[in-house]
């Protein structure tokens, strides 16, 4: 009935499809944390993208739109964050989590304030050509990983090519060198000349406005369907925070990490066909309590958490002063 | 400091365990409506001779402000009979929403309701049964109905529910002529549980029981998402139906219109829940599984209102303790045909079944099943005496043998018919 080939193919491309919004949001939070923020607030900031972005985007007909519009309107949001915690000094936990209440708050607002004259996505050709997916010149034909690898929609290239950015810029550049200073001791970094006021107000924006871009993906994946129930982010954003552990705030490795949590995530709808097709080697997936699927990527990530604590500093990507206020008075 | 930091990780990440069902945040657990009655002070307009002294209470799971799901249809029932009553929801409908399944918080909430003046309590949501049960003693003076639950007495405290799986076997109907239609015998079935509980598998097997009496070889693929709501991964589920078991029609029991979305976005075709689903795929949709909950809530306040101040003959007037009405009522009902993606005489089909179920001589759960002929619209029912079996192959309704639908009435289905297959 089904071709065992065919089964693995899907399964394989959706675990791309469905999470790489989770890599944005770990991403743009990995850049965030670097900077020594910790800013708990990526389910609104999110929120706030998708909305807004998906809004911009059906009103303009074009992708593009959506995006810088998404990139902006979260970026907000990082501005709010740094005003409260960088220039006010105000608690960064509180804060974080003040912006997840808001942005949900504000997604929830807009949608059902728009109500009956919600757009529909398949209502802009501009948004359904740019989401639809694009195949790779003959990669895209090779067997299984043509489909699984060369032949998504383009915000799933950009969500990549942001990691390797970041990682690039974080690891190669003289400004990412100085934000990792920024992030491990202002104080130290402060008296070399650093910026840091700007370094975190620069890095909080940026980050943010990727989370948004995220958001914006997330849009796109639920067709711009708002129903009010759930929002589209449906708890990604927390989910990005601990992927960022996991990452050990490693913008490369928040890809893998990315594609471990998105195969437990497909791997909850998948079970079954797998289980059908390799009855012989995966039999035992139909036998598997659903539950365990949604509880196993955090039990990896506790166990991350562990182990990095029991090997101390050497090795963590955990920035030193992550979490704390800096007051350049009491330097 | 590292420690707190280390805390402070942890919990971000037990959070996100927690909010990944996570929609609503922070309404306030009890919003009453203003109006209640006993401020004296307005003398100048006297209430309304009929209803000015008669207060309705509703129990919420949800928001009362939500614009789809299972709290937006029963406030909509609600409201909906109270002004068919004559009554205005605005000052004679009392609310506490965002209730959770929790023994203290429905208590609070009733003694809020029931301080306010409430008459008649309705509570929506399974879990808040042992808490309207035991308040039901502790205020006989108060009509007490839980939805979806067991428990009653025989004074002032009834339970209900509906045979929605009739509407299910309408709809069953339309999937499986459009099946045969496409030549394609796969039907796709995103369900939120399957045979954890009666309301899921009975609903999942009167469909397949409907697509079967149109189209034979039709298999009906469930693909259980463990979870009442959640769009993610109700989409998810739809896009596996149609990628591994190329199904031509899904069907539904979940909130969202995630998979009649992907039905359209596929080129396939579907069957609803809860709303009529056209709307939001005009080119897929054909039919949806429906409640009217507003027939029964005007019936339940009419008879409270008739009880005159004397609560303990609410279970009288309602004429039993459990009110378990289906498509003779206008309880549940398929929502009208999509014409322009249906097969032809779909509703033809479906109007003659209707009428067949109405007339109360056949039901869904019976060893007679039923084929059509169709010649120039003019339907022909056809009854053929068959064992009802489960997908092991127990029979459980010998041929020609009686309705078992007290097992969805008592909540003990839990199999499912042959031509199911969970996936």
């Amino acid at each position: 009935m089904n071709d065992p080939i065919n089964v693995l193919t899907l399964f394989l491309f959706n675990i791309i499809l469905v999470n790489i919004p989770l890599l944005y949001g770990t991403v743009g939070e990995i850049l965030v944390e670097k900077s020594g923020s910790l800013d708990l607030g990526v389910e609104g900031t999110m929120a706030i993208g998708a909305i807004f972005g998906y809004l911009a985007g059906c009103a303009a007909n074009s992708l593009a739109v959506g995006l810088l519009v998404s990139f902006l309107t979260a970026g907000l949001c990082g501005l709010l964050f740094s005003l409260l915690t960088v220039s006010l000094q105000a608690n960064q936990n509180v804060t974080g989590l003040t912006i997840t209440t808001f942005g949900l708050g504000l997604y929830f607002f807009v949608g059902k304030g728009i109500g009956e004259r919600w757009p529909a996505m398949t209502a802009s050709e501009g948004l359904v050509k740019g989401y639809a997916s694009l195949e790779f010149p003959l990669l895209s034909k090779l067997p299984v990983i043509g489909k699984a690898l060369f032949s998504h929609n383009i915000l799933v290239y950009l969500g990549i090519a942001i990691a390797i950015a970041v990682w690039w810029y974080l690891n190669f550049t003289k400004t990412g060198l100085r934000l990792r200073a920024v992030g491990e001791n202002p104080g130290a970094a402060d008296s070399v000349g650093v910026n840091t006021l700007l370094y975190k107000y620069v890095h909080l924006i940026v980050g943010s406005g990727i989370m948004g871009l995220g958001g914006f993906y997330m849009a796109l994946y639920m067709s711009g369907s708002f129903e009010g129930s759930n929002c589209w982010i449906n708890g990604y954003g927390w989910i990005a925070i601990a992927l960022v552990i996991f990452a050990n705030w490693n913008p490369a490795l928040a890809i893998l990490g990315t594609l471990v949590f998105g195969f437990f995530n497909t791997l909850q709808i998948y079970s079954g066909p797998l289980a059908g097709v390799f009855p012989g080697p995966l039999g035992w997936l139909n036998a598997i309590p659903p539950q365990l699927y949604k509880a196993l990527p955090f039990l990896i990530t506790a166990i991350v958490l562990v182990a990095s604590s029991v090997r101390k500093r050497e090795g963590s990507g955990q920035p030193a002063a992550l979490g704390l206020n800096y007051f350049r008075e009491e330097r | 400091m590292k420690k707190i930091l280390a805390l402070a990780l942890a919990a971000a990440m037990s959070l996100s365990l927690v909010a990944c069902g996570g929609g609503n945040t922070s309404t306030p657990a009890a919003s009453s409506k203003p109006g209640a009655s006993g401020s004296g002070a307005d003398v100048s307009t006297p209430p309304p001779a009929d209803s000015g002294e008669f207060k309705v209470g509703a129990i919420y799971i949800n928001s009362q402000n939500d614009t789809a799901g299972y709290t937006f249809q029963h406030h909509n029932g609600i409201t909906t009979a109270m002004k068919d009553l004559g009554m205005d929801p605005a000052t004679d409908l009392l609310i506490v929403d965002t209730v959770a399944e929790n023994y203290d918080d429905v208590c609070k909430a009733i003694d809020t309701l029931a301080n306010q003046g409430a008459n008649i309590i309705f509570g929506i949501s399974f879990g808040y049964i042992d808490a309207m049960n035991d308040k039901a003693a502790e205020y006989p003076d108060i009509c007490f109905s839980h939805g979806t639950g067991y428990m009653a007495n025989d004074t002032n405290f009834n339970n209900y529910f509906g045979r929605i799986y009739q509407a299910r076997y309408l709809a069953g109907i339309a999937a499986g002529l459009k099946s045969a239609e496409l030549g394609n015998n796969s039907i796709g079935y995103v369900a939120a549980y399957n045979t954890e509980y009666a309301e899921t598998c009975s609903g999942i097997n009167a469909f397949a029981l409907g697509a079967q009496s149109a189209n034979p070889d039709a298999t009906v693929y469930v693909k259980k998402i463990n979870t009442w709501g959640d769009e993610n991964l109700e989409r998810q589920a739809a896009q596996a139906l149609v990628d591994t078991y190329n199904c031509g029609v899904i069907s539904q029991h979940c909130d969202s219109a995630q998979p009649q979305l992907v039905a359209q976005e596929n080129n396939v075709f579907g069957c609803g829940y809860n709303s009529d689903m056209t709307e939001q795929a005009p080119n897929a949709h054909l039919t949806a599984a429906i409640w009217h909950w507003n027939v029964y809530y005007q019936t339940a306040i009419q008879a409270a209102m008739d009880c005159a101040g004397d609560a303990s003959k609410f279970v009288e007037k309602m004429g039993g303790n459990a009110y378990y009405a289906g498509l003779a009522e206008g309880f549940v009902d398929a929502s009208p045909v999509n014409e322009a993606v249906a097969a032809p005489d779909t509703a033809a089909v479906m109007d003659a079944v209707r009428r067949l179920i109405k007339s109360g001589d056949w039901d869904v759960f019976t060893g007679v099943k039923l084929s059509y002929t169709v010649v120039d619209g003019k339907v022909e029912i056809i009854k053929t005496d068959a064992d009802l079996a489960d997908n092991q192959g127990n029979v459980i309704v010998a041929a020609g043998g009686p309705s078992v639908d007290d097992g969805v009435i008592k909540g003990s289905m839990n199999y499912n018919v042959a031509g199911v297959q969970e996936g």
